[in-house]
Protein backbone atom coordinates (compact mmCIF):
# COMPACT_ATOMS: atom_id res chain seq x y z
CA UNK A 1 0.00 0.00 0.00
CA UNK A 2 2.81 2.36 0.89
CA UNK A 3 4.40 1.26 -2.36
CA UNK A 4 1.39 2.36 -4.36
CA UNK A 5 1.58 5.68 -2.56
CA UNK A 6 5.24 5.94 -3.51
CA UNK A 7 4.46 5.26 -7.17
CA UNK A 8 1.66 7.82 -7.20
CA UNK A 9 3.84 10.43 -5.55
CA UNK A 10 6.67 9.77 -7.97
CA UNK A 11 4.36 9.99 -10.99
CA UNK A 12 2.80 13.27 -9.85
CA UNK A 13 6.19 14.72 -8.99
CA UNK A 14 7.40 13.84 -12.49
CA UNK A 15 4.32 15.40 -14.08
CA UNK A 16 4.78 18.63 -12.18
CA UNK A 17 8.45 18.86 -12.94
CA UNK A 18 8.42 18.04 -16.67
CA UNK A 19 5.35 20.15 -17.34
CA UNK A 20 6.19 21.04 -20.96
CA UNK A 21 6.47 17.49 -22.36
CA UNK A 22 3.49 16.43 -20.28
CA UNK A 23 1.36 19.22 -21.72
CA UNK A 24 2.54 18.34 -25.22
CA UNK A 25 1.47 14.74 -24.64
CA UNK A 26 -1.88 15.86 -23.23
CA UNK A 27 -2.54 18.15 -26.21
CA UNK A 28 -1.73 15.35 -28.64
CA UNK A 29 -4.17 13.08 -26.88
CA UNK A 30 -6.84 15.81 -26.83
CA UNK A 31 -6.55 16.18 -30.60
CA UNK A 32 -6.64 12.45 -31.25
CA UNK A 33 -9.60 11.85 -29.00
CA UNK A 34 -11.47 14.82 -30.47
CA UNK A 35 -10.99 13.42 -33.96
CA UNK A 36 -12.15 10.01 -32.86
CA UNK A 37 -15.05 11.49 -30.94
CA UNK A 38 -16.26 13.31 -34.03
CA UNK A 39 -15.47 10.68 -36.63
CA UNK A 40 -16.97 7.68 -34.85
CA UNK A 41 -20.51 9.14 -34.72
CA UNK A 42 -20.13 10.51 -38.25
CA UNK A 43 -19.21 7.06 -39.52
CA UNK A 44 -22.09 5.54 -37.64
CA UNK A 45 -24.50 8.15 -38.97
CA UNK A 46 -23.45 7.32 -42.50
CA UNK A 47 -24.08 3.69 -41.79
CA UNK A 48 -27.35 4.37 -40.03
CA UNK A 49 -28.68 6.51 -42.85
CA UNK A 50 -27.89 3.81 -45.36
CA UNK A 51 -29.95 1.36 -43.38
CA UNK A 52 -32.82 3.79 -43.19
CA UNK A 53 -32.71 4.56 -46.87
CA UNK A 54 -33.05 0.90 -47.65
CA UNK A 55 -36.38 0.82 -45.86
CA UNK A 56 -37.59 4.02 -47.43
CA UNK A 57 -37.32 5.57 -50.87
CA UNK A 58 -39.97 3.46 -52.64
CA UNK A 59 -42.34 0.59 -52.26
CA UNK A 60 -42.92 -2.23 -54.71
CA UNK A 61 -46.42 -3.60 -55.02
CA UNK A 62 -46.60 -7.00 -56.67
CA UNK A 63 -49.67 -8.50 -58.20
CA UNK A 64 -50.50 -12.15 -57.70
CA UNK A 65 -49.01 -14.73 -60.06
CA UNK A 66 -52.29 -15.44 -61.78
CA UNK A 67 -53.29 -11.78 -62.05
CA UNK A 68 -53.02 -10.39 -65.57
CA UNK A 69 -51.37 -7.09 -66.46
CA UNK A 70 -54.77 -5.60 -67.03
CA UNK A 71 -56.16 -6.61 -63.66
CA UNK A 72 -53.18 -5.19 -61.89
CA UNK A 73 -53.06 -2.00 -63.91
CA UNK A 74 -56.62 -1.40 -62.87
CA UNK A 75 -55.43 -0.74 -59.36
CA UNK A 76 -53.16 2.14 -60.40
CA UNK A 77 -55.77 4.82 -59.91
CA UNK A 78 -56.59 3.58 -56.44
CA UNK A 79 -52.96 3.57 -55.39
CA UNK A 80 -52.47 7.04 -56.83
CA UNK A 81 -55.25 8.31 -54.61
CA UNK A 82 -53.46 7.18 -51.42
CA UNK A 83 -52.22 10.26 -49.58
CA UNK A 84 -48.52 11.20 -49.95
CA UNK A 85 -48.07 9.12 -53.10
CA UNK A 86 -46.08 11.22 -55.54
CA UNK A 87 -45.88 8.86 -58.47
CA UNK A 88 -46.96 5.34 -59.41
CA UNK A 89 -45.09 3.44 -62.07
CA UNK A 90 -46.57 0.32 -63.67
CA UNK A 91 -44.19 -2.56 -64.50
CA UNK A 92 -45.83 -5.17 -66.72
CA UNK A 93 -44.95 -8.86 -66.62
CA UNK A 94 -43.01 -8.41 -69.87
CA UNK A 95 -41.04 -5.43 -68.54
CA UNK A 96 -40.32 -7.37 -65.37
CA UNK A 97 -38.84 -10.23 -67.36
CA UNK A 98 -36.74 -7.80 -69.38
CA UNK A 99 -35.38 -6.26 -66.18
CA UNK A 100 -34.61 -9.71 -64.81
CA UNK A 101 -32.77 -10.66 -68.02
CA UNK A 102 -30.74 -7.49 -67.87
CA UNK A 103 -29.90 -8.02 -64.29
CA UNK A 104 -28.84 -11.64 -64.74
CA UNK A 105 -26.93 -10.88 -67.92
CA UNK A 106 -27.65 -14.46 -68.90
CA UNK A 107 -30.51 -15.62 -71.11
CA UNK A 108 -30.29 -19.33 -70.35
CA UNK A 109 -32.35 -19.25 -67.20
CA UNK A 110 -35.14 -17.17 -68.67
CA UNK A 111 -35.15 -19.30 -71.83
CA UNK A 112 -35.85 -22.40 -69.79
CA UNK A 113 -39.05 -20.86 -68.53
CA UNK A 114 -42.19 -22.03 -70.31
CA UNK A 115 -44.12 -19.01 -69.23
CA UNK A 116 -43.43 -15.71 -67.55
CA UNK A 117 -43.57 -16.34 -63.79
CA UNK A 118 -43.07 -12.72 -62.91
CA UNK A 119 -46.01 -10.76 -61.59
CA UNK A 120 -46.94 -7.31 -62.78
CA UNK A 121 -45.95 -4.67 -60.30
CA UNK A 122 -46.08 -1.01 -59.27
CA UNK A 123 -43.25 1.18 -58.14
CA UNK A 124 -44.78 3.56 -55.62
CA UNK A 125 -42.81 6.73 -54.88
CA UNK A 126 -43.68 8.76 -51.79
CA UNK A 127 -43.62 12.55 -51.71
CA UNK A 128 -41.31 12.32 -48.69
CA UNK A 129 -39.28 9.38 -47.45
CA UNK A 130 -40.83 9.89 -44.01
CA UNK A 131 -44.32 9.06 -45.33
CA UNK A 132 -43.48 5.61 -46.63
CA UNK A 133 -44.86 3.86 -43.60
CA UNK A 134 -48.18 5.66 -44.00
CA UNK A 135 -48.47 4.62 -47.63
CA UNK A 136 -47.60 1.09 -46.80
CA UNK A 137 -50.22 1.10 -44.12
CA UNK A 138 -52.83 2.21 -46.65
CA UNK A 139 -51.72 -0.47 -49.11
CA UNK A 140 -51.82 -3.15 -46.45
CA UNK A 141 -54.26 -2.09 -43.74
CA UNK A 142 -54.29 -4.40 -40.71
CA UNK A 143 -56.93 -7.10 -40.86
CA UNK A 144 -59.00 -8.37 -37.98
CA UNK A 145 -56.01 -10.23 -36.57
CA UNK A 146 -53.91 -7.07 -36.68
CA UNK A 147 -51.75 -8.46 -39.50
CA UNK A 148 -51.24 -6.31 -42.60
CA UNK A 149 -53.27 -7.51 -45.55
CA UNK A 150 -53.31 -5.92 -49.02
CA UNK A 151 -56.42 -3.87 -49.69
CA UNK A 152 -57.09 -5.92 -52.84
CA UNK A 153 -56.78 -9.69 -53.36
CA UNK A 154 -55.00 -8.97 -56.63
CA UNK A 155 -52.01 -7.67 -54.69
CA UNK A 156 -49.81 -10.49 -53.48
CA UNK A 157 -47.01 -8.57 -51.82
CA UNK A 158 -45.63 -5.16 -50.92
CA UNK A 159 -41.86 -4.79 -50.78
CA UNK A 160 -39.21 -2.22 -50.04
CA UNK A 161 -36.86 -1.33 -52.81
CA UNK A 162 -33.56 -2.93 -52.12
CA UNK A 163 -32.01 -2.02 -55.40
CA UNK A 164 -32.17 1.70 -54.79
CA UNK A 165 -30.93 1.25 -51.28
CA UNK A 166 -27.93 -0.70 -52.43
CA UNK A 167 -26.99 2.04 -54.88
CA UNK A 168 -27.11 4.58 -52.12
CA UNK A 169 -25.24 2.22 -49.91
CA UNK A 170 -22.49 2.00 -52.50
CA UNK A 171 -22.08 5.74 -52.46
CA UNK A 172 -22.17 6.07 -48.69
CA UNK A 173 -19.87 3.05 -48.50
CA UNK A 174 -17.30 4.89 -50.57
CA UNK A 175 -17.60 7.92 -48.32
CA UNK A 176 -17.23 5.64 -45.32
CA UNK A 177 -14.05 4.09 -46.69
CA UNK A 178 -12.55 7.51 -47.29
CA UNK A 179 -13.48 8.60 -43.76
CA UNK A 180 -12.08 5.39 -42.32
CA UNK A 181 -8.83 5.86 -44.19
CA UNK A 182 -8.53 9.42 -42.91
CA UNK A 183 -9.31 8.28 -39.36
CA UNK A 184 -6.75 5.51 -39.65
CA UNK A 185 -4.04 7.85 -40.88
CA UNK A 186 -4.81 10.39 -38.18
CA UNK A 187 -4.72 7.66 -35.56
CA UNK A 188 -1.36 6.39 -36.73
CA UNK A 189 0.02 9.93 -36.76
CA UNK A 190 -1.33 10.64 -33.27
CA UNK A 191 0.02 7.38 -31.89
CA UNK A 192 3.43 8.26 -33.29
CA UNK A 193 3.19 11.70 -31.70
CA UNK A 194 2.14 10.32 -28.34
CA UNK A 195 4.92 7.73 -28.43
CA UNK A 196 7.47 10.37 -29.31
CA UNK A 197 6.32 12.73 -26.59
CA UNK A 198 6.52 9.98 -24.01
CA UNK A 199 9.98 9.05 -25.27
CA UNK A 200 11.09 12.65 -24.82
CA UNK A 201 9.77 12.81 -21.29
CA UNK A 202 11.51 9.57 -20.40
CA UNK A 203 14.72 10.71 -22.04
CA UNK A 204 14.60 13.80 -19.87
CA UNK A 205 14.53 11.52 -16.87
CA UNK A 206 17.04 8.89 -17.96
CA UNK A 207 19.28 9.91 -15.09
CA UNK A 208 16.58 9.03 -12.61
CA UNK A 209 16.12 5.68 -14.32
CA UNK A 210 19.87 5.14 -14.19
CA UNK A 211 20.01 5.87 -10.47
CA UNK A 212 17.01 3.64 -9.83
CA UNK A 213 18.55 0.65 -11.54
CA UNK A 214 21.87 1.43 -9.84
CA UNK A 215 20.43 1.15 -6.36
CA UNK A 216 18.68 -2.06 -7.25
CA UNK A 217 15.18 -1.15 -8.39
CA UNK A 218 13.45 -3.96 -10.25
CA UNK A 219 12.25 -3.24 -13.76
CA UNK A 220 8.65 -3.06 -12.74
CA UNK A 221 9.51 -0.74 -9.90
CA UNK A 222 11.10 1.64 -12.39
CA UNK A 223 8.21 1.23 -14.77
CA UNK A 224 5.20 1.81 -12.54
CA UNK A 225 5.62 5.55 -11.98
CA UNK A 226 5.95 6.05 -15.73
CA UNK A 227 2.88 3.95 -16.43
CA UNK A 228 0.87 5.85 -13.83
CA UNK A 229 2.11 9.07 -15.36
CA UNK A 230 0.90 7.79 -18.73
CA UNK A 231 -2.48 6.94 -17.24
CA UNK A 232 -2.81 10.42 -15.77
CA UNK A 233 -1.77 12.05 -19.05
CA UNK A 234 -4.28 9.89 -20.92
CA UNK A 235 -7.03 10.71 -18.46
CA UNK A 236 -6.37 14.45 -18.56
CA UNK A 237 -6.14 14.48 -22.37
CA UNK A 238 -9.22 12.37 -22.93
CA UNK A 239 -11.12 14.28 -20.24
CA UNK A 240 -10.39 17.61 -21.91
CA UNK A 241 -11.37 16.24 -25.31
CA UNK A 242 -14.59 14.77 -23.95
CA UNK A 243 -15.47 18.09 -22.35
CA UNK A 244 -14.99 19.82 -25.71
CA UNK A 245 -17.07 17.13 -27.42
CA UNK A 246 -19.81 17.57 -24.86
CA UNK A 247 -19.79 21.34 -25.40
CA UNK A 248 -20.05 20.74 -29.15
CA UNK A 249 -22.89 18.28 -28.68
CA UNK A 250 -24.88 20.58 -26.43
CA UNK A 251 -24.35 23.80 -28.40
CA UNK A 252 -24.29 22.57 -32.01
CA UNK A 253 -25.51 19.03 -32.57
CA UNK A 254 -28.47 18.89 -30.22
CA UNK A 255 -30.20 22.07 -31.49
CA UNK A 256 -29.65 20.97 -35.09
CA UNK A 257 -30.99 17.50 -34.52
CA UNK A 258 -34.28 19.01 -33.35
CA UNK A 259 -34.74 20.57 -36.75
CA UNK A 260 -33.10 18.18 -39.21
CA UNK A 261 -33.84 14.51 -39.31
CA UNK A 262 -30.48 13.74 -40.85
CA UNK A 263 -28.55 15.17 -37.91
CA UNK A 264 -30.56 13.23 -35.38
CA UNK A 265 -28.41 10.16 -35.50
CA UNK A 266 -30.71 7.50 -34.14
CA UNK A 267 -28.31 4.69 -34.78
CA UNK A 268 -25.14 6.22 -33.37
CA UNK A 269 -23.47 5.19 -30.16
CA UNK A 270 -24.72 6.90 -27.01
CA UNK A 271 -22.62 9.67 -25.60
CA UNK A 272 -21.69 7.89 -22.37
CA UNK A 273 -20.33 4.64 -23.82
CA UNK A 274 -18.46 6.70 -26.42
CA UNK A 275 -16.88 8.76 -23.66
CA UNK A 276 -15.97 5.67 -21.65
CA UNK A 277 -14.36 3.97 -24.64
CA UNK A 278 -12.43 7.11 -25.62
CA UNK A 279 -11.07 7.69 -22.13
CA UNK A 280 -10.19 4.05 -21.56
CA UNK A 281 -8.37 3.72 -24.86
CA UNK A 282 -6.50 7.00 -24.41
CA UNK A 283 -5.31 5.89 -20.98
CA UNK A 284 -4.36 2.45 -22.25
CA UNK A 285 -2.44 3.86 -25.20
CA UNK A 286 -0.41 6.32 -23.17
CA UNK A 287 0.28 3.87 -20.34
CA UNK A 288 1.37 1.18 -22.77
CA UNK A 289 3.40 3.75 -24.68
CA UNK A 290 5.25 4.68 -21.50
CA UNK A 291 5.88 1.10 -20.50
CA UNK A 292 7.10 0.01 -23.90
CA UNK A 293 9.31 3.04 -24.49
CA UNK A 294 10.93 2.46 -21.14
CA UNK A 295 12.14 -0.99 -22.14
CA UNK A 296 14.92 0.60 -24.14
CA UNK A 297 16.19 2.53 -21.14
CA UNK A 298 16.09 -0.50 -18.90
CA UNK A 299 18.55 -2.46 -21.01
CA UNK A 300 21.44 -1.14 -18.96
CA UNK B 1 17.58 -9.96 9.28
CA UNK B 2 21.38 -10.15 9.31
CA UNK B 3 21.42 -13.84 10.11
CA UNK B 4 18.86 -14.57 7.48
CA UNK B 5 20.81 -12.90 4.71
CA UNK B 6 23.99 -14.58 5.84
CA UNK B 7 22.28 -17.94 5.75
CA UNK B 8 20.96 -17.21 2.29
CA UNK B 9 24.37 -16.19 1.10
CA UNK B 10 25.85 -19.39 2.43
CA UNK B 11 23.14 -21.44 0.80
CA UNK B 12 23.81 -19.73 -2.50
CA UNK B 13 27.53 -20.35 -2.25
CA UNK B 14 26.94 -24.02 -1.50
CA UNK B 15 24.62 -24.33 -4.43
CA UNK B 16 27.23 -23.03 -6.85
CA UNK B 17 29.39 -25.81 -8.18
CA UNK B 18 31.86 -23.20 -9.45
CA UNK B 19 32.87 -22.47 -5.88
CA UNK B 20 35.80 -24.70 -5.16
CA UNK B 21 35.77 -26.40 -1.77
CA UNK B 22 37.61 -24.16 0.62
CA UNK B 23 37.91 -23.36 4.28
CA UNK B 24 35.56 -20.67 5.58
CA UNK B 25 33.32 -18.40 3.52
CA UNK B 26 34.16 -17.66 -0.11
CA UNK B 27 35.83 -14.35 -0.96
CA UNK B 28 33.33 -11.52 -1.23
CA UNK B 29 34.43 -10.91 -4.77
CA UNK B 30 36.49 -12.93 -7.14
CA UNK B 31 37.45 -12.56 -10.78
CA UNK B 32 38.65 -15.63 -12.60
CA UNK B 33 40.52 -14.78 -15.75
CA UNK B 34 37.80 -12.29 -16.72
CA UNK B 35 38.12 -10.73 -20.16
CA UNK B 36 35.90 -7.88 -21.33
CA UNK B 37 35.86 -6.86 -24.95
CA UNK B 38 33.81 -3.82 -25.93
CA UNK B 39 31.98 -3.66 -29.23
CA UNK B 40 34.56 -2.44 -31.70
CA UNK B 41 37.26 -4.67 -30.28
CA UNK B 42 38.55 -2.44 -27.50
CA UNK B 43 39.71 -4.58 -24.62
CA UNK B 44 38.38 -3.46 -21.22
CA UNK B 45 39.85 -6.25 -19.13
CA UNK B 46 42.22 -9.01 -20.09
CA UNK B 47 42.38 -12.25 -18.11
CA UNK B 48 42.01 -10.41 -14.83
CA UNK B 49 42.03 -12.61 -11.74
CA UNK B 50 41.59 -11.26 -8.27
CA UNK B 51 40.25 -12.27 -4.90
CA UNK B 52 39.08 -9.88 -2.22
CA UNK B 53 38.24 -11.28 1.17
CA UNK B 54 35.54 -9.95 3.43
CA UNK B 55 36.37 -6.78 5.29
CA UNK B 56 39.28 -5.79 3.08
CA UNK B 57 40.00 -2.24 1.90
CA UNK B 58 41.43 -2.47 -1.59
CA UNK B 59 42.58 0.13 -4.10
CA UNK B 60 42.37 -0.36 -7.80
CA UNK B 61 44.82 2.03 -9.46
CA UNK B 62 46.09 2.84 -12.90
CA UNK B 63 45.99 5.55 -15.53
CA UNK B 64 42.75 6.67 -17.17
CA UNK B 65 41.46 4.03 -19.57
CA UNK B 66 43.26 1.15 -17.88
CA UNK B 67 40.07 -0.72 -17.12
CA UNK B 68 39.24 0.43 -13.59
CA UNK B 69 35.70 1.42 -14.43
CA UNK B 70 35.22 -1.72 -16.50
CA UNK B 71 36.35 -3.71 -13.49
CA UNK B 72 33.76 -1.99 -11.28
CA UNK B 73 31.03 -2.38 -13.90
CA UNK B 74 31.60 -6.13 -14.24
CA UNK B 75 30.92 -6.48 -10.51
CA UNK B 76 27.38 -5.15 -10.84
CA UNK B 77 26.90 -6.77 -14.23
CA UNK B 78 26.62 -3.55 -16.12
CA UNK B 79 29.27 -5.10 -18.33
CA UNK B 80 29.53 -8.83 -18.88
CA UNK B 81 32.85 -10.56 -19.45
CA UNK B 82 33.29 -12.41 -22.72
CA UNK B 83 35.41 -14.98 -20.96
CA UNK B 84 36.11 -15.92 -17.39
CA UNK B 85 33.93 -15.55 -14.34
CA UNK B 86 32.91 -12.90 -11.86
CA UNK B 87 31.87 -14.25 -8.48
CA UNK B 88 30.22 -12.23 -5.76
CA UNK B 89 30.09 -14.02 -2.41
CA UNK B 90 31.02 -17.23 -4.18
CA UNK B 91 28.29 -17.03 -6.82
CA UNK B 92 28.98 -16.63 -10.51
CA UNK B 93 26.88 -13.59 -11.36
CA UNK B 94 26.70 -14.57 -15.04
CA UNK B 95 24.32 -17.35 -13.93
CA UNK B 96 21.91 -14.86 -12.37
CA UNK B 97 18.76 -14.40 -14.42
CA UNK B 98 18.35 -10.80 -15.59
CA UNK B 99 15.45 -10.43 -13.17
CA UNK B 100 17.79 -11.04 -10.22
CA UNK B 101 20.32 -8.35 -11.15
CA UNK B 102 18.53 -5.66 -9.13
CA UNK B 103 18.89 -7.88 -6.08
CA UNK B 104 22.62 -8.22 -6.75
CA UNK B 105 22.88 -4.44 -6.90
CA UNK B 106 21.14 -4.10 -3.57
CA UNK B 107 23.97 -6.12 -2.02
CA UNK B 108 26.62 -3.95 -3.67
CA UNK B 109 26.75 -0.23 -2.95
CA UNK B 110 28.25 1.98 -5.66
CA UNK B 111 29.75 5.47 -5.56
CA UNK B 112 30.77 7.40 -8.66
CA UNK B 113 32.97 10.35 -9.52
CA UNK B 114 29.96 12.38 -10.69
CA UNK B 115 27.89 11.51 -7.58
CA UNK B 116 24.73 10.67 -9.61
CA UNK B 117 22.46 12.47 -7.16
CA UNK B 118 18.94 13.41 -8.14
CA UNK B 119 19.00 17.21 -8.34
CA UNK B 120 15.33 17.72 -7.52
CA UNK B 121 15.46 15.88 -4.20
CA UNK B 122 17.02 17.01 -0.97
CA UNK B 123 19.72 15.11 0.89
CA UNK B 124 17.29 13.10 2.96
CA UNK B 125 15.18 12.08 -0.05
CA UNK B 126 18.23 11.16 -2.12
CA UNK B 127 19.34 8.72 0.55
CA UNK B 128 15.82 7.51 1.34
CA UNK B 129 15.33 6.82 -2.37
CA UNK B 130 17.71 3.85 -2.22
CA UNK B 131 15.55 2.36 0.53
CA UNK B 132 12.21 3.18 -1.12
CA UNK B 133 13.39 1.47 -4.28
CA UNK B 134 14.08 -1.79 -2.45
CA UNK B 135 10.72 -1.62 -0.72
CA UNK B 136 11.81 -0.69 2.81
CA UNK B 137 9.08 0.23 5.24
CA UNK B 138 8.51 3.80 6.29
CA UNK B 139 9.78 3.15 9.82
CA UNK B 140 12.96 1.54 8.51
CA UNK B 141 13.56 4.55 6.30
CA UNK B 142 12.89 6.91 9.19
CA UNK B 143 15.49 5.25 11.35
CA UNK B 144 18.15 4.29 8.82
CA UNK B 145 18.43 7.51 6.82
CA UNK B 146 19.26 9.85 9.74
CA UNK B 147 21.62 7.24 11.14
CA UNK B 148 23.53 7.01 7.86
CA UNK B 149 23.57 10.78 7.41
CA UNK B 150 25.07 11.04 10.90
CA UNK B 151 27.73 8.54 9.90
CA UNK B 152 28.75 10.61 6.85
CA UNK B 153 28.58 13.85 8.81
CA UNK B 154 25.65 15.50 7.06
CA UNK B 155 23.09 15.58 9.86
CA UNK B 156 22.80 19.35 9.55
CA UNK B 157 22.24 19.35 5.79
CA UNK B 158 19.27 17.02 5.66
CA UNK B 159 17.03 19.51 3.85
CA UNK B 160 19.63 20.91 1.45
CA UNK B 161 19.44 20.20 -2.27
CA UNK B 162 22.48 18.86 -4.13
CA UNK B 163 23.20 22.20 -5.82
CA UNK B 164 23.45 23.83 -2.40
CA UNK B 165 26.20 21.44 -1.34
CA UNK B 166 29.94 21.42 -1.98
CA UNK B 167 31.47 18.64 -4.05
CA UNK B 168 32.68 16.87 -0.94
CA UNK B 169 29.26 17.03 0.64
CA UNK B 170 27.62 15.74 -2.50
CA UNK B 171 29.99 12.80 -2.52
CA UNK B 172 29.10 12.15 1.11
CA UNK B 173 25.44 12.01 0.17
CA UNK B 174 26.32 9.57 -2.59
CA UNK B 175 28.28 7.42 -0.12
CA UNK B 176 25.36 7.55 2.29
CA UNK B 177 23.01 6.39 -0.45
CA UNK B 178 25.32 3.51 -1.34
CA UNK B 179 25.70 2.47 2.29
CA UNK B 180 22.24 3.11 3.72
CA UNK B 181 21.07 -0.49 3.37
CA UNK B 182 24.41 -1.77 4.68
CA UNK B 183 25.61 -3.77 1.69
CA UNK B 184 28.46 -6.21 2.37
CA UNK B 185 30.39 -4.72 -0.55
CA UNK B 186 30.92 -1.05 -1.44
CA UNK B 187 32.43 -0.05 -4.77
CA UNK B 188 33.73 3.46 -5.43
CA UNK B 189 34.75 4.54 -8.91
CA UNK B 190 37.03 7.60 -8.66
CA UNK B 191 35.17 8.91 -5.61
CA UNK B 192 37.66 11.76 -5.20
CA UNK B 193 38.18 12.45 -8.89
CA UNK B 194 36.42 15.82 -8.70
CA UNK B 195 37.63 16.84 -5.26
CA UNK B 196 40.61 18.67 -3.83
CA UNK B 197 43.12 16.83 -1.59
CA UNK B 198 41.68 18.04 1.72
CA UNK B 199 38.17 17.05 0.77
CA UNK B 200 39.46 13.79 -0.67
CA UNK B 201 40.98 12.83 2.66
CA UNK B 202 37.60 13.41 4.24
CA UNK B 203 35.95 11.04 1.76
CA UNK B 204 38.66 8.44 2.21
CA UNK B 205 38.26 8.71 5.96
CA UNK B 206 34.56 8.12 5.50
CA UNK B 207 35.15 5.06 3.31
CA UNK B 208 37.60 3.79 5.89
CA UNK B 209 35.01 4.30 8.60
CA UNK B 210 32.53 2.27 6.56
CA UNK B 211 35.18 -0.39 6.05
CA UNK B 212 35.63 -0.55 9.82
CA UNK B 213 31.99 -1.56 10.19
CA UNK B 214 32.87 -4.76 8.34
CA UNK B 215 31.97 -3.72 4.81
CA UNK B 216 34.41 -4.68 2.09
CA UNK B 217 35.48 -1.54 0.20
CA UNK B 218 36.97 -1.41 -3.27
CA UNK B 219 38.11 2.00 -4.50
CA UNK B 220 39.19 2.70 -8.06
CA UNK B 221 41.36 5.81 -8.36
CA UNK B 222 44.21 7.34 -10.29
CA UNK B 223 45.27 9.42 -7.29
CA UNK B 224 48.57 7.67 -6.72
CA UNK B 225 49.75 9.91 -3.93
CA UNK B 226 46.63 9.29 -1.89
CA UNK B 227 46.90 5.56 -2.41
CA UNK B 228 50.54 5.46 -1.37
CA UNK B 229 49.74 7.30 1.82
CA UNK B 230 46.75 5.13 2.65
CA UNK B 231 48.91 2.00 2.93
CA UNK B 232 46.26 -0.46 1.94
CA UNK B 233 46.14 -3.27 -0.55
CA UNK B 234 46.78 -1.88 -4.01
CA UNK B 235 45.92 -3.61 -7.26
CA UNK B 236 47.47 -2.00 -10.33
CA UNK B 237 45.81 -2.18 -13.71
CA UNK B 238 47.34 -1.32 -17.04
CA UNK B 239 45.64 -1.76 -20.39
CA UNK B 240 43.14 -4.11 -18.85
CA UNK B 241 45.66 -6.35 -17.16
CA UNK B 242 46.46 -6.64 -13.48
CA UNK B 243 50.17 -5.88 -13.33
CA UNK B 244 50.69 -5.93 -9.60
CA UNK B 245 48.86 -6.73 -6.38
CA UNK B 246 50.59 -5.42 -3.32
CA UNK B 247 48.99 -6.72 -0.20
CA UNK B 248 50.52 -3.67 1.52
CA UNK B 249 51.38 -4.94 4.93
CA UNK B 250 52.59 -1.52 5.91
CA UNK B 251 49.52 -0.44 7.75
CA UNK B 252 48.46 -1.06 11.28
CA UNK B 253 45.40 -3.27 11.17
CA UNK B 254 43.68 -1.56 14.04
CA UNK B 255 44.21 2.05 13.17
CA UNK B 256 41.20 4.05 14.29
CA UNK B 257 39.59 6.44 11.85
CA UNK B 258 40.89 9.43 13.79
CA UNK B 259 44.42 8.09 13.82
CA UNK B 260 44.00 7.37 10.14
CA UNK B 261 42.93 10.92 9.35
CA UNK B 262 45.65 12.49 11.43
CA UNK B 263 48.30 10.37 9.74
CA UNK B 264 46.88 11.03 6.27
CA UNK B 265 46.83 14.78 6.80
CA UNK B 266 50.34 14.74 8.12
CA UNK B 267 51.63 12.67 5.23
CA UNK B 268 49.77 14.70 2.62
CA UNK B 269 51.06 17.90 4.17
CA UNK B 270 47.64 19.20 5.07
CA UNK B 271 47.07 20.91 8.41
CA UNK B 272 45.34 18.82 11.05
CA UNK B 273 42.96 21.69 11.62
CA UNK B 274 41.83 21.58 7.99
CA UNK B 275 38.20 21.12 7.06
CA UNK B 276 37.17 17.71 6.02
CA UNK B 277 33.96 18.74 4.40
CA UNK B 278 35.45 21.03 1.83
CA UNK B 279 33.37 23.99 2.91
CA UNK B 280 35.70 26.27 0.99
CA UNK B 281 34.29 25.31 -2.41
Amino acid sequence: MSRLGFFLKEALRALRRSAAPSIAAIVTIVVTVLLLGVLVPVLQTTQGKTEEVRDQLLLKVFGGEEATDKEVKGLQGRIERIPHVRKVEFVSKQQGLKILKERLGDDTITQELHRNPLPAAFNVFPDDADNLEAIRNDLEPPNSKGEPEPFSPIIADVEDSREEASKIRAVTGAIKIVLLAITGLLLVASLGLVGNTIRLSIYARRREVEVMSLVGATRWFVRWPFIIEGLVVGLLGAGTAVFILWLGKVTIVDPLSDRFALVAAQNTIDFLPLVAILIASAMAVSALGSGITLRRFLQV
Amino acid sequence: MATRTRARRRARADATPAAAPRQGPPPILELRSATVIYPGGHIGLERASLEVTRGEFTFLVGPTGCGKSTFIKTLIREVEPAEGQVLIAGRDIATLPAKRIPYLRRRVGTVFQDFKLLPNRNVYDNVAYALQVIGASRSEIRSMVPETLRLVGLSTKIHSYPDELSGGEQQRVSVARAFVNHPPLLLADEPTGNLDPVTSIGIMQLLYRINRTGTTVLVATHDREMVDKMRRRVVRLEEGRIISDEAAGMYAQDESTTEFAVRMRAEMGVGAEGHTNGEDH
